[in-house]
């Protein structure tokens, strides 16, 4: 048994973990989250330099990684940091472009040059892909797609958006440049679309890519599941630090036993997210992983919100103004529970498998 | 034993009802219901149809102004307003300052003062927390300092609650430095244009503009703007705070949001199974009316007291915790029906890019913004330590 990171990953998480330090402190981070396009350029263009986009994909796909540890340890980071550029999306983009064949798109994506995103959540279906009702229909030679998606999140600053929608032989994937969609931000300040679809032209990148979207799907929640887990320990860390200066009645908050045991009750959640997402991590890839993943998910969707309400209310009034940085984290936690399916979704999910 | 209202009582409800479907403005109802921020106009017409009525001040006394009702009639009344989707009343003159001037002003006070409260003259706000004093009040630090004729007061004071739409605020201050931090306290009116007062916005969780800071820096008020005797602010406040927790159970909010909560489940599909029926989002439902449902009956059970002019202080502790804890729970359940469109940032859209009905759009914002239930009006950590205290015999 062994929970160490390689060297090679270690290095990245600390290269990551320094760069985020050095140029994305909260008040920038807030610049770039909540205006269009909820993405800054010049962030993007380091953390492809830096490898972070290449360590979604394995060297056969193009990059230098592709594992779900490479993943949970980027995404940890980002976490950690509240970074609000759209990695998930063009994480399972990139995966699916690598997975149709698209070299050109991959390298164009990898460069920085382009950013992908993925329409695949409707308002009614957010894990069960046996329930998504977009239809793409083969006239004349051109495929037309008719549908909702909702939840693309990186929209706003993708080029390309990749939609799925069923055909007559399976879940299809297709692409669009640039279509009109709704923009806007989530309530964390990360970009988010909604793509009404009414004969949509598209290419199509393939009829048969059911096996293949479930399984970017459940990358996409280990992706969120470390992502809470880095922000949750940040957040913690935080709450315990004002608790350590707060004084009311004479004595710290931290000395009161209500508030430490309550704090104790966050960590243990930390300790259960962290575990939890190591055996989803591990699993990826085994017959167990689409059990293991829901189980994440789940107990992330939990723990994220315990954390997210508790340190709001231990730090009083600080903790609902715009100006403290713990609020952005806490409004991310509780987000990360509505991405890529809901507590309810996953243990609704368990249930079957 | 007898549950039921009397029928005195249950005309008197039915009036009120008639009346807000008759009164109340579509619009702002509307407003109401989809969770917007009111303007100052939105709060200040509403006072005005029902000070007409002879309804805006519901806790005052005939011979001021008010509707002379029992504490039965007063919950009727603040039950049908939450259901009717009506403007909260804000609290700092109607239930704060218009109480404290009865009990403790001059009359001089009250004859100037109260009138300017009813008819929308003055709005006040609260100069109560500190940056330094949130729960442990007794430690503010803003002092006023005799000069003759007038008090010259520096310090800070912050959470201001619509401190943007007022003129006039009620300040505690630190008048003497004593050894029970609690002895040393007054209870200060300040004209919000005076020199040397400053206010600042801050901006809250979801965005929202709703509290602000306030700084004094030689502020000069009249020593005829002191309430009650110098010195004895703190029997002021502790009389103020009581009434802060009138209505403290939230019960008609919490019934309105559950009736929302129920139209929403009715039309929103998860899973191909209609909300109403989503196990898990029935259990949580069903257990949060449960508990509302007993809620309802813990406050009449207080009402009934306090009829009988018996009501402690720990039944409106207990009710502050369950009933803010309720309706958090709603506004948790709400945002959660709506799945991964929740996220959207309805405050970045106009309304016809809203991928949610307008109604249902401020679902996540409101979630946040009511995390402040549990905080403010003593937060629900004293409100235990309310409660311990006499569970244990201190």
């Amino acid at each position: 048994m062994n929970f160490e990171l390689s060297s090679d990953l270690q290095m990245l998480a600390d290269t990551l973990r320094r760069f985020f330090a050095d140029h994305l402190d909260i008040e920038i981070r807030n610049e770039t989250a909540y205006e269009l396009p909820y993405h800054a350029p010049n962030i993007w263009t380091k953390l492809s330099e830096l490898g972070i986009l290449g360590a979604f994909l394995t060297e056969k796909q193009g990059g230098f990684g592709g594992t779900a540890q490479d993943i949970s340890t980027v995404f940890e980071e980002v976490g950690l940091a509240l970074c609000p550029e759209p990695l998930l999306g063009n994480l399972m983009g990139l995966r699916l472009l690598a997975a149709s064949g698209r070299v050109d798109l991959v390298e164009r994506t990898l460069s920085g040059e382009t950013r992908v995103a993925l329409a695949l959540v409707e308002p009614e279906m957010s894990t069960d892909l046996d329930r998504l009702s977009a239809r793409a229909e083969l006239r004349n030679g051109s495929w037309q797609l008719t549908g909702t998606k909702t939840a693309i999140y990186g929209g706003p600053s993708a080029e390309c958006v990749l939609i799925a929608a069923n055909t007559d032989e399976g879940l299809g994937l297709f692409m669009c440049s640039k279509p009109e969609m709704v923009e806007s931000s989530m309530v964390d300040g990360e970009g988010i679309s909604e793509l009404q679809m009414e004969n949509l032209s598209a290419e199509c990148l393939g009829t048969d890519m059911g096996e293949v979207i479930a399984d970017v799907l459940d990358l996409g929640c280990i992706a969120l599941c470390a992502e809470a887990v880095g922000a949750m320990e940040r957040l913690i860390a935080m709450t315990v630090d004002y608790l350590g200066q707060r004084q009311q009645f004479g004595h710290k908050l931290s000395q009161f036993q209500a508030l430490q045991h309550r704090v104790v009750d966050m960590v243990s959640a930390l300790e259960q997210a962290r575990s939890i997402t190591i055996r989803a991590v591990a699993s990826y890839g085994t017959p167990d992983q689409a059990r293991h993943v829901a189980m994440a998910k789940n107990l992330i969707g939990r723990a994220a919100i315990q954390v997210s309400e508790e340190a709001i209310q231990l730090h009083g009034g600080i903790g609902m103004t715009w100006e403290y940085a713990g609020s952005h984290y806490a409004k991310r936690l509780v987000m990360i529970d509505h991405q890529l399916g809901d507590r309810f979704d996953h243990a609704s999910r368990l249930v079957t498998l | 034993m007898d549950l039921n209202f009397t029928p005195e009582e249950e005309g008197f409800r039915n009036e009120v009802r008639a009346f807000l479907s008759k009164q109340l403005p579509k619009d702002l109802a509307r407003k109401v219901d989809y969770g917007e921020a009111l303007s100052r106009q939105d709060y200040l017409g509403w006072n005005a149809i029902l000070n007409e009525r002879g309804w805006l001040a519901a806790t005052w006394p005939k011979e001021f102004g008010g509707p002379g009702w029992t504490v039965v009639e007063r919950h009727i009344f603040a039950e049908e307003c939450a259901l009717a989707s009506a403007p909260r009343l804000v609290p700092f003159g109607l239930a704060m300052m218009g109480p404290v001037l009865i009990k403790f002003g001059s009359v001089e006070q009250k004859a100037e003062l109260l009138p300017r409260i009813l008819d929308g003259r003055d709005w006040w706000c609260q100069g109560f927390s500190e940056p330094g004093a949130g729960s442990d009040l007794a430690s503010i630090k803003t002092r006023a300092v005799r000069d003759g004729d007038q008090y010259v007061i520096n310090g800070q004071k912050t959470w201001t609650t619509l401190g943007q739409y007022a003129n006039k605020i009620f300040c505690l201050v630190r008048s003497a430095q004593t050894d029970k931090p609690q002895e040393g306290i007054s209870f200060l009116l300040v004209d919000l244009d005076t020199p040397g007062v400053e206010m600042r916005p801050i901006k809250l969780i979801e965005g929202g503009h709703e509290v602000n800071e306030v700084f004094f820096t030689d502020v000069k008020v009249p020593v005829a703007n002191l309430v009650g005797e110098e010195n004895r602010g703190w029997t002021i406040a502790k009389y103020l705070l009581t009434h802060e927790r009138t209505n403290i159970a939230g019960i008609g909010f919490s019934t309105r949001d559950m009736q929302r909560y129920k139209a929403l489940a009715q039309e929103t599909v998860r899973d191909g199974i209609l909300l109403a029926q989503h196990p898990f989002f029935a259990l949580q439902a069903a257990e949060i009316d449960a508990d509302l449902e007993a809620l309802r009956v813990s406050n009449l059970r207080m009402l009934s007291r306090a009829k009988d002019g018996a009501a402690g202080g720990i039944e409106s502790s207990l009710l502050k915790i369950k009933g803010t804890e309720i309706r958090q729970r709603l506004q948790a359940l709400y945002r959660q029906a709506l799945g991964p469109r929740a996220a959207f940032n309805a405050d970045d859209m106009s309304e016809n890019e809203l991928p949610l009905p307008p109604e249902m759009a401020r679902a996540a914002p409101v979630y946040f913004n009511h995390r402040k239930l549990s905080i403010y009006g003593g937060s629900n950590e004293i409100q235990r330590n309310i409660v311990a205290k006499d569970v244990f015999g201190r």
